[in-house]
C-alpha cells in the first residue's frame, strides 16, 4: 500500500505548552484512518498543521511524494487536502448552493479564468447538486446556510469539502454533537465515498464510530504517538487504555457518587 | 417575468434620471442632484469593497481627496479648461488605484476592527499631507478652472458625467456580486480562514475589490472637485465623507446592490436640503448621526433586505389564508393545510432574503 499523507516527526509548541512532540502519522491511500486521544492530546493541532493553519516548529508533511510543510491553507487545499472543522464552519450568509460553489471554483487546472464570470458553471452546479443529494440536504439548496440545523451544517461542510474532489479528506469530529441516526448516516456516507476510492483521516471521540469505520487508528497522548494499528489491537493496547481510558475512569471516579 | 419587470423598472428609473435636469431646470435642484449622483457612485463603490468583503473602510475619503487633488493639480499643470477637465477623470482613477495598492497591502493584512483603525490612520495621514505640501496648495487648497459653458445649463455636463459614473459603477457592482470574484468576497466576509481552506486566495481578492472601489471613489472625487470649484484639505479629505457613505450603505442594506443606491438617493438630498434651509451645517450632521443610530438599532440589515422580507412574509400570509379558505373543499385532508402554510412561509422567508440581495 502506498502512503498518501505522512506527518513526519512534527513538533509544535504554543508558548510553554508542547502540543506535538516528534509526532509521526501515516495515512494509506484508499483507507479510512482514525486519530484518537484525550482532549488536548494534539489531534486538532496536527490537523491545523497539515492543512496550513499552523506552522510546524520541526518536522515535515508529505502528500504523496511532495512536501507540503507550511504551505498556506489555500495551497494545501489546491494540493488535494480538504478538511472540516470541529465546530462547523460554513458561510452563514451564503445560500447552501453558494457555499458549495466557493470550493467548486478552485477545481481543475490552471487554465485562465474570468473572475467576473457568473459564480458556478453548469458542471460545477451539477456536481454540487449531486453531492447535496448524496449527503441528503439537497432540499435546502437555496436556503441561507444560517438556517441549517447543526447536523445539516456538518453535512454541508462534508459536501463542500468534497466538491473540489480532494485526494484526502480530514474530518474533525464528524459525529460530534450529532444525533445518533445522523451519525449512522454520516458513517454510511464516509464508507460509500471510501469504497469509491476516497481517503479519510478522522478525529473523533465517539469510539464506536471510529472503531467501526477506521482500518487504522493512531493514538495521541500529550502530543506523541503512543500506539498505532488496527482497531482491535488498539482496543486492547495497555498504553492506550492508560492514556485514554485511564483518564476516563479517573473522571468517572471523580464524579458524584 | 420577474426579470422582465425588474428590467422595466431599471429602464424607467434610468429614463427619469436622464430627463431629470431637462424637466427641472432650477439650479438649486440640479446642484443637489449632481451632488447626490456623485455620492451615490461613491456609496456603491464603497459597498463593492466594504459591503461585499465585510472589511469596513473609514478611509475612502483618501481616494476621494486624491481624485480631487489629482484633477486640480493636473488641470493647473497642463492648463486645461472646459470639457477637457473631464478627460482627467481616468487619471484620477489611476492615481487612486496606484495609492490603493500599497495602502491595501498594508491594511488588508489585519482584520475587522484593526482594519478600520488603520484606514482612519490613512485618512489623517492624507489630510495632513495635503495640508503641508506646496503642490496641493497647503491649507488654502487648489482652485478648479472655471467651466466655460452656459449658465442656464451649467450643471448638465456634471450631471450627465456623474450619472454615467453611477450607472457604470452600479452595473459593475451587479456584475461582481453574481460573479466568482463576488462569491469569494462574500465568503471572505463570512469566514476568511475557512474560505482560504477552500482555496480562496484572500489577499488578491480583497485587494482587487479595494482597488476597484478606490478607482470609482477617485473619479467621484475628481468630478466633485471640478463641480465644487476648489479643494481644501478639510473638505477634500473629510471625515464626514466616510460617515455619509457608510450611513447610506447601511441604511439601504450593506452588501446589496440597490441598498447604497437607495441610501444615497434619500440621504444626500436630505442633507443638502437641510444645509440650505438651515444655514447651520451642524444640524444635518447631527441628524445624520441620529439616522445612523436609528438604522443600526432599528434596521440593522438595512431597508432593502428587511423590506423584501416583510413583503414576502405578507405574501405568504395571504397565500396561507387563501389555502385555509380552500381547505374547506372535500378533496383536502385536514392535516395538510397547516404544514403547507408553514412550508410556504419558510420558503417565502428564504426567497425574501434572496430578493434582498
Amino acid at each position: 500500500m502506498t502512503v498518501m499523507l505522512r506527518a513526519e516527526g512534527v513538533s509544535k509548541a504554543f508558548g510553554g505548552v508542547q502540543a506535538l512532540r516528534d509526532c509521526t502519522v501515516e495515512v494509506e491511500q484508499g483507507s479510512i484512518a482514525g486519530l484518537i486521544g484525550p482532549n488536548g492530546s494534539g489531534k486538532t493541532t496536527l490537523f491545523n498543521i497539515v492543512t496550513g493553519y499552523e506552522r510546524v516548529d520541526g518536522g515535515d508533511i508529505y502528500l504523496g511524494d511532495s512536501k507540503i510543510t507550511n504551505l498556506l491553507p489555500q495551497r494545501v487545499f489546491a494540493a488535494g487536502i480538504g478538511r472540516t472543522f470541529q465546530l462547523t464552519r460554513i458561510f452563514p450568509r451564503l445560500t447552501v448552493m453558494e457555499n458549495m460553489l466557493v470550493a467548486a471554483q478552485h477545481t481543475g487546472s490552471k487554465r485562465t479564468r474570468n473572475p467576473l464570470a457568473r459564480a458556478g458553471g453548469r458542471a460545477d452546479r451539477r456536481r454540487a447538486a449531486e453531492l447535496l443529494e448524496f449527503t441528503g440536504i439537497a432540499g435546502h439548496s437555496d436556503a441561507l446556510a444560517d438556517t441549517l440545523s447543526y447536523g445539516q451544517r456538518k453535512l454541508l461542510e462534508l459536501s463542500y469539502v468534497l466538491v473540489a474532489d480532494p485526494a484526502i479528506v480530514l474530518l474533525d469530529e464528524p459525529a460530534g454533537g450529532v444525533n445518533p441516526s445522523l451519525i449512522q448516516h454520516i458513517a454510511d456516507r464516509i464508507r460509500e465515498l471510501n469504497t469509491a476510492g476516497k481517503t479519510f483521516l478522522i478525529v473523533e471521540h465517539n469510539m464506536d464510530f471510529v472503531m467501526g469505520l477506521c482500518g487504522q487508528v493512531t493514538v495521541l497522548d500529550y502530543g506523541t504517538v503512543v500506539a498505532a494499528g488496527p482497531p482491535q489491537i488498539i482496543r486492547s493496547d495497555p498504553r492506550v487504555l492508560d492514556a485514554y481510558l485511564g483518564i476516563t475512569e479517573e473522571d468517572d471516579d471523580a464524579g458524584p457518587g | 417575468m420577474r426579470t422582465g419587470a425588474r428590467a422595466g423598472g431599471i429602464l424607467a428609473v434610468l429614463a427619469v434620471l436622464a430627463v431629470f435636469p431637462l424637466v427641472l431646470q432650477n439650479a438649486t435642484v440640479t446642484t443637489i442632484a449632481v451632488d447626490t449622483l456623485i455620492f451615490a457612485a461613491a456609496a456603491v463603490a464603497w459597498n463593492i469593497f466594504s459591503g461585499y468583503s465585510g472589511y469596513i473602510s473609514l478611509g475612502h475619503a483618501v481616494f476621494f481627496g486624491t481624485g480631487a487633488y489629482t484633477v486640480g493639480i493636473a488641470a493647473r499643470a497642463w492648463q486645461l479648461t472646459g470639457d477637457a477637465v473631464f478627460g482627467l477623470l481616468p487619471l484620477a482613477a489611476a492615481v487612486a488605484a496606484g495609492l490603493a495598492v500599497p495602502l491595501g497591502l498594508i491594511a488588508l493584512r489585519v482584520r475587522r476592527h484593526t482594519f478600520v483603525v488603520i484606514t482612519i490612520a490613512f485618512f489623517f495621514i492624507a489630510q495632513l499631507t495635503a495640508t503641508n505640501l506646496s503642490v496641493t496648495g497647503g491649507s488654502s487648497g487648489i482652485l478648479a478652472p472655471s467651466p466655460n459653458w452656459d449658465a442656464a445649463t451649467f450643471n448638465n455636463p456634471f450631471y450627465y458625467t456623474a450619472l454615467a459614473l453611477l450607472v457604470v459603477t452600479t452595473a459593475m457592482s451587479w456584475l461582481i456580486r453574481g460573479s466568482r470574484f463576488g462569491l469569494q468576497l462574500r465568503a471572505i466576509r463570512d469566514d476568511e480562514d475557512r474560505a482560504a481552506g477552500l482555496g480562496v486566495r484572500a489577499m488578491p481578492v480583497k485587494l482587487a475589490a479595494f482597488v476597484i472601489s478606490a478607482i470609482v471613489t477617485g473619479m467621484a472625487g475628481g468630478l466633485w472637485f471640478y463641480f465644487i470649484g476648489q479643494a481644501i484639505p478639510q473638505f477634500a479629505f473629510d471625515p464626514l465623507f466616510d460617515l455619509s457613505v457608510v450611513v447610506m450603505a447601511f441604511f439601504g442594506g450593506l452588501g446589496t446592490i440597490a441598498g447604497p443606491l437607495l441610501g444615497a438617493l434619500l440621504i444626500e438630498p436630505a442633507q443638502q436640503w437641510l444645509t440650505l434651509q438651515y444655514t447651520n451645517e451642524y444640524l444635518s450632521e447631527i441628524l445624520l448621526g441620529a439616522l445612523f443610530l436609528a438604522v443600526i438599532l432599528g434596521l440593522p440589515r438595512g431597508v432593502i433586505p428587511t423590506g423584501a422580507e416583510k413583503i414576502a412574509m405578507l405574501r405568504a400570509r395571504l397565500r396561507s389564508a387563501r389555502a385555509a379558505a380552500a381547505a374547506g373543499s372535500p378533496e383536502r385532508q385536514p392535516g395538510d393545510q397547516p404544514q403547507e402554510a408553514g412550508t410556504s412561509s419558510r420558503d417565502a422567508g428564504t426567497s425574501a432574503r434572496e430578493a434582498g440581495r
